[in-house]
Formats: structure tokens, C-alpha cells, sequence
């Protein structure tokens, strides 16, 4: 419902050094087949009360990045390294135990799915204030009030009565709502919200959306907002990460990224999504291929194989982020969208006649057909 | 919305399908039903593709199903070319099925994970197709390569082999290898990212040239729709409220719940302020009771005392564009139609 606006960074901010401050960070899981590298180096830093939108395709390692930040990859073969500072403490060396009191308190998570993520035999009062009385001691009788009152705020009609009923007698949205409230109940000042609209409807989709940020907003949370979809992100985050094999491809504020994005692989998610505006039939820009096996990934350039600008040099010599022009923009591309050396990129490529260059010229040239005959 | 009435209806001679006063209810116990669908009709010319949107429990699915007969509708008719479908034996129908496929959501779940590809796709062809192995398996390998996925390689394999997307490409094939008039796609690509969703979407509209198929296309997602469709019905509970080509839907949206559908999709631009948006309050109602007169009307923000008497008729607003509302975002055509 707000655009990104500076107005937002000030309120009542306790210290202006940044909430969160990931450094190098890896997380890797050891499987019988080899080392799953699903986070593989990432740096970022996020401001208090700000919103960073974490972009990729299944399988970029967002979800796991997010999941790595918050501590919640528990099993005995993950391996993570680097460095996750959150108010100035070190949380990769924390013991379980000493996580809990962040848990819930200081950071929490939405899930995608809110069919599962509710426990079905347990009544939604009941595990929307679990963490509440744990964390704050308060009484049965006070839980249940702040209960119904968090129930009111995420807009859940008929509070009373629905704090009393399973999480089956609920609509996919209403349960969306009740686990943002459930994560909102000990006011952390750091939520997760992952993939939280992919399950559901695009009324719905849009109803949680504003509701996340109108929660954000009242509360003066630091939010991340994780998602496949370049659309969802667009209008209600500060910053974008935009993820490709564990690694951060590019990343700026959302209107820079938008304005001159620069990595090919944000280009090409960006125009494989149908617009609205465009005539129907009109021929999307699919990314070919699949992401790349995170256990043997391919040499160089991660994004190479699928990349229509992609290079001898790309194949051999991985790309290390650079900042680029405007403040807080970097990315990881050694021919980048909007240069002369991606021009001439592509158009050797076009001379070589290479797959993935043709399959993003079609689309090209699609589409310059259509607006030829739009215009007769 | 949720209006009734047939002014909509073509009289062409290239109609495939045509559909009049669908209507599905289950029991639900206690003599209550579900009204899942009320009396919707629609019909879809050859080498059409229809998009069917609206919220989830509007009945869109249902009325997927009901036109292959899965179950068979409480009411209405279902006219495929000449035959009416409602009126087949259950033994006749099962041989009608082969001319109507259809496509679902999850793409992994739609496929029995414990049997081969190739035997997968081929199942239909035991049923129906040539009773040879080798001929079977000529049309396999042609469809599967059809949809990009390698016949030689992924005749052994088995469905958690292969990512979602495959798996879509391979239900895809095995719904064409009875080459049917009409596919009925559910929701195909809602379990897909943006990605993957693009390339199924460029896939489906190859195939469509390359066979001459019809489709009719059931989704959430309006810009998706939009892609894909010549023509967009949307649903709200169970009722019709505006059929119209998708290009002129999109540009005129004449139903109130058409325009806040629309005001819902997310753009991929920061720049377009969401400060202003519409967004539909509320939930749907139930079906087991739905609103009286414009089943909208509750959630309506034109909605006044004549909404709530009457149920409003199709009526023509330009060209091929209908809507079945009291109040129109734009001017209609003819004068109002009966009120039933």
C-alpha cells in the first residue's frame, strides 16, 4: 500500500547501525551424492525497518538463506560458515538453547504453505499464543485477550469466536493470517515472510501483502520478503537481492533495480513474467534450461549455460560482485545488461547462431512484429 | 454478478463446445448442498482458448470436470459438436472422454510415481490406440518429443526423476496422445515458477497451431489468462460475470469484481503506487447459502437494494462482450433484459 519511501527508515529507531549483517555466508549440506553448496558466499546488510526482497527460482537457495539467517537449518550434515551479526551479536555460534530466546522474540518466520504449517489437532488460540506465554510468562487468561486482540489486527472477523476453532474450519487466506499473527504475537523486530502468497490467490495474495506491510510499518519491523516473483516484490521492498545458484547475482534498491538492471539473469526473469498489458498471445521470454546442480555446478559463470550474452570468458572465469555505478548497486556479470561489451555479446552470439541467444532474440523480434502491426 | 441468461451465446457454425444453465450441487448432509455452479453457459469455437478465472471456490474447476462428466452435472446441458454429453450412457461417455482431455495443477501428483514414462503417457493408448507395442510407442515418442522431453531417455525413468516442470510437459503429452478436440487445462502452470510457468505457457500455444487444439484455460492468475485466451469468462460462486475477448476484458473491465480482480495482479514495476489499489475486502461467502439476487452484492462496493431483489441478466456491451451486472462500469448496449 506505501511505496518505498525514506520517511520510513527514522521513527523510533533505537540505533541507526543496521539490524542485520550477513558476511560470507555458506550453507552447505552434505548428502550421500556429494555437497549440496545451496548458500555459497553471500553478504548483505539490512537497515532497520527496511524490507529486502530475496528473488530467485526454486532451487537458488533463498528459502535455505533465509532459513540459515534465522538458525533453522538444525540437522547434523549442515555446514555453515560466515558470519550472521543480528544487533551487533554473532548468531552462528549461539547453541540451540540460546537461540530460543530469539526465536519468536526477536526474529520470526511465515511459511509459504499455511495448510501445513498450522498443526491441524491443535486449536489456532492455542498455538498462537504458545511462544507468547512462553516468552513473556503471562497467565492463560491474558494470552487469550492479546490472542484475540492479535487476531483483530491481522483483520480475522469474529476473533472471539474463531480463536476457539482448528486451523481446517479456516480458508487458506484466514490461516495466512493467523501464522502472521502467530509471528507478529511476540513483537519481533526482524520477520521472515517466505514465499508467504505463492499458495494462494491473487485477491488473497494481495489482501496478505498489504496486510505484511501495513504490520510492518505499525510495528517499525525489518522485514525479508523471499519470492519467485519479480511482480510481488516490485512495489513493497526497499531493496532486492536477486539469487542464481546459492550466490547473490545482482542486488539494488528496488526503483534502481528496475530502472537499469544489470545482471542477464534479472533481465530474464523480469520478461519471463506474462503482463497484463501486453495483447494476449504474446510470446513470453522463457529462461531455457533449468537451474544448475549445486553439488558439481558448472565452471565460470553459474548462469552461463542459459545465458544468451554468455562468453568463452564466462565459461572459464566465475564473476566476482562488483559495485557498479549508482550507491548500493552490485552485481556479478562480466558482460552486463546495458553495456557495449553485452551489445556486442549478443551479437556475436547471434553470428554464432547460439540456442539461448536465438530463444531471446525470438522474443525480440516477436514482439517488434506485434507492435509493427499494433501500429498499422 | 453472478448472473444468468444466454444473450452471449454464439450462433456460429464452428462451434465445438457449447454449454447451457450448468449446474452442479453436491449434498452436503442434513439436506443442505453446495451450489458450486448455478446455470453458467458458455460455448468455445474450434481453435479457441477460453480462460475461465475467479478466487478459488468459485467453481471454476467444477465446471472443468463437469464438462468431461466427472460427475455428471445436476443440470444443464454439455453439447460437444452434436452430441449431447449429459445424455450418454455411462459406457458411451467413456468412449466420448477420448476427444476430452484434461490437464492438473500438480504436475508430480498427476502421474502414478511407481510406473515408467513411457508407460504413463501410453496408458491411454492401451484403453484406445492400437493394441501394438511398437505403433504405440511411435505415437508416445512423437508427443513426448512434442513437449520437449527426450522419448528415448525418459521412457524408463520415473516421475520423481523429473522437475515440475518436466512432469507438466509429460501429463501434456500423455493428454495428447489420444489427439482430443478439446484439453481442458486446470490450474497448469499455478505450481510452477515464473520460469518454467513461461515455458509451459510458449509450449501450450505451440501445440495449439501445430494440432489445431482447443483448450479451455482454468486459472487464478488474470495475467496469465490474459496470455493465453482468446476469450476470458470469469467466475464468482458458482455464476458467470463478464465474457468478453481478453484483450477487450482487460481494457474494459465492466464487472465490478472483474476490476477488482484486475487491481489485484501484481506489477512488476515500482513505480505504479500501491497507495490507491483496490483490494477486495472479505471472504467469499458460502456456497451451501449464497447471497441472494447478485451473489457479489456482499462484497460489492456498488452493490444497492435492487442487487440484493434481483439477479442480474447477460447483457451486451460491445462486439462479444457481455456482463451480468446491475451496474456496469460501463454503458451498455440494450436496455435492460427480463429480471428473473
Amino acid at each position: 500500500m506505501t511505496e518505498p519511501s525514506p520517511s520510513r527508515t527514522i521513527a523510533n529507531t533505537p540505533s541507526s547501525d543496521p539490524l542485520l549483517v550477513v558476511e560470507n555466508l555458506k550453507t552447505h549440506f552434505e548428502i550421500e551424492a556429494g555437497m549440496v553448496k545451496a548458500v555459497d558466499g553471500v553478504s548483505f546488510t539490512l537497515d532497520r525497518g527496511k524490507t529486502l526482497g530475496i528473488v530467485g527460482e526454486s532451487g537458488s537457495g533463498k528459502t535455505v538463506l533465509s532459513r540459515s539467517v534465522m538458525r533453522l537449518n538444525i540437522a547434523a550434515n549442515v555446514h555453515a560458515s560466515g558470519s550472521v551479526k543480528y544487533d551487533g551479536e554473532e548468531l552462528l555460534t549461539k547453541s540451540n538453547k540460546e537461540m530460543q530466546k530469539y526465536w519468536g522474540a526477536e526474529m520470526a518466520m511465515v511459511f509459504q504453505d499455511p495448510m501445513t504449517s498450522l498443526n491441524p489437532v491443535v486449536k489456532i488460540g492455542r498455538q498462537l499464543t504458545e511462544h507468547l506465554r512462553y516468552h513473556t510468562k503471562i497467565s492463560k487468561k491474558e494470552a487469550r485477550l492479546q490472542g484475540i486482540e492479535l487476531l483483530r489486527s491481522v483483520r480475522i472477523p469474529e476473533p472471539e469466536e474463531r480463536f476457539d476453532v482448528y486451523p481446517h474450519e479456516m480458508s487458506g487466506g484466514m490461516r495466512q493470517r493467523v501464522c502472521i499473527a502467530s509471528a507478529l504475537a511476540c513483537g519481533p523486530k526482524m520477520l521472515f515472510a517466505d514465499e508467504p502468497t505463492t499458495a494462494l490467490d491473487v485477491t488473497v495474495q494481495h489482501q496478505i501483502l498489504n496486510l505484511l506491510q501495513a504490520q510492518q510499518k505499525e510495528r517499525f519491523m525489518t522485514m525479508i520478503l523471499v519470492t519467485h516473483d519479480l511482480g510481488v516484490v516490485a512495489g513493497r521492498t526497499d531493496d532486492i537481492a536477486v539469487m542464481y545458484a546459492g550466490k547473490i547475482a545482482e542486488k539494488a534498491s528496488t526503483r534502481q533495480l528496475f530502472a537499469s538492471m544489470r545482471h542477464p539473469y534479472t533481465e530474464a526473469l523480469l520478461r519471463s513474467i506474462p503482463k497484463p498489458k501486453d495483447p494476449s498471445h504474446t510470446r513470453l521470454s522463457a529462461i531455457g534450461g533449468r537451474p544448475p546442480d549445486l553439488i558439481n555446478p558448472p565452471k565460470g559463470c553459474k548462469f552461463s549455460p542459459r545465458c544468451p550474452y554468455a562468453q568463452d570468458r564466462c565459461r572459464e572465469e566465475e564473476p566476482q560482485i562488483q559495485a557498479g555505478a549508482a550507491p548500493g548497486h552490485e552485481f556479478a556479470c562480466h558482460f552486463p545488461v546495458g553495456t557495449p561489451e553485452n551489445k556486442a555479446a549478443f551479437e556475436k552470439n547471434m553470428a554464432d547462431g547460439v540456442p539461448a541467444t536465438l530463444a531471446a532474440a525470438g522474443q525480440i523480434i516477436a514482439t517488434e512484429e506485434l507492435s509493427e502491426k499494433a501500429a498499422l | 454478478m453472478a448472473g444468468s441468461g444466454k444473450a452471449h451465446l454464439r450462433d456460429r457454425d464452428d462451434i465445438l463446445l457449447r454449454v447451457e444453465d450448468l449446474t452442479v450441487e453436491f449434498p452436503v448432509g442434513g439436506g443442505r448442498r453446495v451450489y458450486a455452479v448455478s446455470g453458467i453457459s458458455f460455448d468455445i469455437a474450434r481453435g479457441e482458448t477460453l480462460g475461465l478465472v475467479g478466487e478459488s471456490g468459485c467453481g471454476k474447476s467444477t465446471t472443468g470436470r463437469a464438462l468431461l462428466q466427472l460427475p455428471k452435472p445436476t443440470g444443464g446441458s454439455v453439447k460437444l459438436k452434436d452430441v449431447e454429453l449429459t445424455a450418454l450412457a455411462a459406457e458411451d461417455m467413456r468412449a466420448k472422454r477420448t476427444d476430452l482431455q484434461m490437464i492438473f495443477q500438480d504436475p508430480v501428483s498427476s502421474l502414478n510415481p511407481r510406473r515408467k514414462i513411457g508407460e504413463v503417457v501410453a496408458e491411454p493408448l492401451e484403453v484406445w490406440g492400437p493394441a501394438d507395442k511398437d505403433a504405440q510407442w511411435e505415437i508416445v515418442s512423437k508427443m513426448l518429443d512434442a513437449v520437449g522431453i527426450d522419448p528415448d531417455v525418459a521412457r524408463e525413468k520415473r516421475p520423481h526423476e523429473f522437475s515440475g516442470g518436466q512432469c507438466q510437459r509429460i501429463s501434456i503429452a500423455r493428454s495428447l496422445v489420444m489427439e482430443p478436440e478439446i484439453i481442458i487445462c486446470d490450474e497448469p502452470v499455478s505450481a510452477l515458477d515464473v520460469s518454467v510457468q513461461a515455458q509451459i505457457l510458449n509450449m501450450l500455444e505451440d501445440l495449439k497451431k501445430q494440432y489445431g487444439l482447443t483448450l479451455v484455460f482454468i486459472a487464478h492468475d488474470l495475467a496469465v489468462v490474459k496470455n493465453i485466451s482468446d476469450r476470458v469468462a470469469v467466475m464468482y460462486l458458482g455464476k458467470m460475470c463478464e465474457i468478453s475477448p481478453s484483450d477487450e476484458l482487460y481494457a474494459n473491465p465492466a464487472h465490478p469484481y472483474t476490476r477488482l480482480l484486475l487491481g489485484s495482479i501484481p506489477v512488476p514495476d515500482p513505480l505504479v503506487s500501491l497507495e490507491d489499489s483496490d483490494e477486495i475486502l472479505g471472504e467469499l461467502p458460502s456456497p451451501i447459502a449464497p447471497p441472494s439476487g447478485c451473489r457479489f452484492r456482499t462484497r460489492c462496493p456498488l452493490a444497492d437494494e435492487i442487487c440484493e431483489r434481483a439477479e442480474p441478466q447477460m447483457r451486451r456491451i460491445n462486439n462479444d462482450h457481455y456482463v451480468a451486472c446491475h451496474h456496469p462500469l460501463v454503458d451498455v448496449d440494450e436496455v435492460e433484459v427480463s429480471i428473473s
